[in-house]
């Protein structure tokens, strides 16, 4: 196989035919070097130009983008040659928001970009200070007062009408804005001197991280009730946001570690000569330097999470997917789940793609400024 | 990173008992933690005892010996409704470790070819494994999961199954491929062969470990073929075991004969290699890529082939950048296939699920999957952590 370290070699040939034109030098260099090379140009090409050609096919030539009314008979007689994209217009009100009731759904849309502005504002070096909690907890505030109401004029929805993208993105930053103060709880007893801390730290982390989520989700869905006393009723949501947070900080505890440990022991010593008490220690000098270092990987496993939201299907939780997965229940357009998934699968993509970017992005910058 | 510096510990303060002495203050600390962790876990576990008791639900594992009652269609071990939860049980653990074992090579192999394609000069390979990796990993899981059981579900049925080799048929009873009947006698023949290669493993290192002392070059390859397939091959003579393949046929609506594997279980293979193969495959990318670059060229200045440098002078130096992140991959893949009961295939959490709405022993079956699990990932660590001892660089 064909790998890198494959410095071009000088040639000492004349430049002609291959070397006349920067295009046909480059494909010379990357596509057509040597025989095995070209052979799995030749090969591949082959193949994306069947799968591409199939996919527009299916997807753009052959497509039904609209039907009349609920009558789907067009969709049905196109089935297996072409994508019936008339589903989407459809149901989309409902995959992107669920039940939440109809002509308040500004409110959840609202709430959407409230989100979205929250997490650019949080990607911004410049906001990367004590105010960046301030914002947090103003921005969640907000999405709470749009999404519930009560208030103001808005009409009060219950959360169990909650769902869709609103809920995919509440499970998400909930966990995040609860799990990360216990990650770096858990992440300093893990590192304390104290034993019986450190160990109550250990087990927590090595617990929740030994067993899949499902496993908790089942957990905050069936024995969460058994453990309550007589009378308390938590809702559904809240239960499963609650198990969420409690996976949220194994993760982020063992990222935050990682941040503790780049700190050069100096750092603490001389803090410590200042007279500084621990947590005065830990606020002003450690802590500011350890999570400076991790937001590359606490990017990720925030793209990890945002992913994993979707295992609250299991558990009857209607987030994004399992809008989706209901909004085709409905007979007519049953045999349309693929045009569906494809939809969502594009929103969860632009999501987790958008964050893996600026992850990565930092990365090279901490790169270069080191 | 710090290294570590033997300095000299300051004595330890004696311990008073005043709020200004620093072990006191420490002993407060963890009196006061745990003893907050104690109360909560026991006011947890008399609301349990209490709600359990309103309920008529009796505590403890007697229920593993009644029966169970649920059919299992998709199975390695002998099973029937009339069989115990804890049989079930059984059938459940094999089915987690079936679809995690095979996933975990398959997800290596394809993860490390993608890797290395990623990096390779041809720009339309690289190019095309980025967009792979980069696909993969940005959708859910389950998404994907469900879409894979969608389209398993979309392709036609017994009569019309494709078949892309002969004997080998994709319908939407599921994957059928040509099987070989095993009674007993070939187990002995594929015993022979293990035993053979692990033989010509010990003979190798011990040829190599002769190379290394005299410098002669010894042919090694001879005695593998003479271990692991003429000496086997020759027993099978001897024994006169029959490796007839039997080929499946359709009768009516179903196919008889062959080894078949369920939708619902291919649908999670495909989707747990596939998703994995893509993290795979950035471990391994940044693993080779930590190789420095003078390893390359002093390998290609000796002459050496490039395939050859890949494999005998790059590789193994990845590997100890790749193994410690890859053991968590294998963790995840392990706990990430516990997402089966989304799609009906009954791996241990469903059957756990299954046994919970049956008997309502909510404890008892969570306390199962969670024990389940740890014992997996503690046996995958246990692996990990002794094969990344044994490829660790020997520094003289």
């Amino acid at each position: 196989m064909a790998t890198t370290a494959d410095a071009p070699r000088p040639s000492s040939r004349p430049r002609t035919g291959w070397d006349a034109h920067p295009v046909l030098r480059w494909l010379r260099a990357n596509l057509f070097s040597s025989i095995p090379s070209t052979v799995i140009t030749l090969l591949l090409f082959a193949l994306l130009a069947k799968m591409v050609v199939g996919f527009a096919q299916w997807g753009i030539w052959d497509a039904i983008w609209t039907v009349p009314g609920n009558d789907t008979g067009a969709c049905r007689a196109a089935r297996g040659v072409g994508a019936c994209w008339a589903v989407i217009p459809e149901k989309y009100r409902f995959i992107l928001f669920g039940t939440y009731p109809y002509d308040e759904q500004w409110r959840p849309a609202l709430a959407t970009l409230v989100f979205i502005a929250l997490f650019y504002v949080s990607s911004l070096r410049f906001f990367w200070r004590k105010e960046l909690v301030l914002i947090w907890a103003a921005a969640l505030s907000l999405i709470g007062l749009l999404m519930w109401g009560g208030i103001f004029g808005l009409t009060f929805v219950s959360q169990d009408r909650w769902g869709g993208l609103p809920v995919t993105l509440v499970l998400a930053t909930f966990g995040l804005a609860f799990g990360f103060p216990l990650g770096i709880l858990v992440a300093l007893g893990r590192r304390s001197k104290m034993p019986a801390i450190r160990s109550l730290c250990v087990l927590y982390v090595e617990l929740i991280r030994g067993v899949p989520l499902i496993s908790l989700l089942f957990m905050a869905s069936v024995m969460f009730p058994l453990f309550m006393p007589d009378g308390v009723n938590i809702d559904k949501l809240l239960r499963a946001q609650i198990a969420i947070v409690l996976y949220a900080g194994a993760y982020l505890a063992e990222v935050v570690r990682g941040g503790l440990q780049a700190v050069p022991r100096g750092q603490h010593e001389a803090a410590e000569a200042l007279g500084l008490s621990y947590w005065q220690r830990q606020r002003l000098i450690v802590l500011p330097q350890a999570i400076r270092h991790v937001i590359p990987p606490l990017v990720n496993t925030f793209i990890a999470f945002f992913k994993d939201t979707s295992l609250v299907l299991i558990i009857g939780i209607f987030d994004l997917l399992t809008t989706a997965k209901t909004a085709i229940i409905d007979p007519a357009w049953q045999a349309f789940s693929v045009e569906v998934y494809i939809f969502v699968a594009l929103i969860y993509f632009a999501f987790c793609f958008a964050m893996s970017r600026y992850s990565r992005h930092l990365e090279t910058q901490g790169k270069q400024g080191a | 990173m710090t290294t570590p510096m033997p300095t000299k510990r300051p004595p330890r303060q004696r311990l008073s008992f005043s709020l200004q002495n620093e072990r006191f203050r420490a002993l407060l600390w963890q009196i006061a933690v745990v003893g907050i962790a104690v109360l909560f876990i026991a006011w947890l576990w008399s609301n349990a005892v209490h709600n359990l008791s309103v309920r008529r639900i009796s505590t403890g594992f007697a229920f593993l010996g009644r029966e169970a009652g649920m059919p299992i269609t998709d199975t390695w071990l002998a099973y029937s409704p009339k069989d115990t939860y804890l049989h079930a049980f059984m059938v459940g653990i094999v089915n987690t470790l079936r679809v995690a074992v095979i996933g975990i090579v398959l997800a290596t192999i394809l993860g490390t070819a993608v890797g290395i394609a990623r990096l390779s000069s041809n720009w339309l390979l690289s190019r095309l494994a980025a967009i792979y990796v980069e696909a993969l990993r940005d959708i859910p899981l389950l998404l994907q999961l469900l879409v894979w059981y969608v389209l398993m579900q979309g392709l036609p049925p017994a009569r019309g199954a494709w078949k892309p080799i002969e004997g080998v048929f994709l319908s939407n009873r599921g994957l059928i491929v040509p099987a070989i009947p095993l009674d007993g006698g070939q187990f002995w023949v594929i015993g022979a062969a293990v035993l053979g290669f692990i033989l010509f493993y010990l003979l190798r290192r011990r040829l190599i470990a002769l190379q290394v002392q005299d410098g002669k070059a010894r042919r090694i390859w001879p005695h593998g073929i003479l271990l692991v397939i003429v000496l086997p091959a020759l027993l099978s003579w001897v024994l006169g075991i029959s490796w007839a393949v039997t080929f499946p046929e359709l009768r009516g609506f179903n196919f008889v004969g062959g080894w078949s594997f369920a939708p619902e279980y291919f649908a999670l293979l495909i989707a747990l290699v596939t998703y994995t193969s893509a993290f795979i495959a950035e471990i391994v990318r940044s693993g080779i890529q930590a190789v420095p670059r003078g390893q390359w060229d002093a390998a290609v200045a000796l002459g050496l082939r490039k395939s050859f440098v890949l494999r005998q002078i790059v590789l193994p130096q990845a590997l100890r950048v790749i193994i410690p992140p890859m053991t968590s991959q294998y963790l995840n893949l392990t706990k990430n296939s516990s997402l089966a009961v989304a799609i009906g295939y009954q791996d241990i959490v469903s059957i756990a699920n299954t046994t919970l709405n049956q008997t309502g022993q909510a404890i008892e079956a969570i306390a199962l999957i969670m024990a389940v699990f740890l014992t997996i990932s503690l046996g995958i660590s246990l692996f990990m952590n002794w094969y990344n001892a044994h490829i660790a660089l020997v520094e003289r």
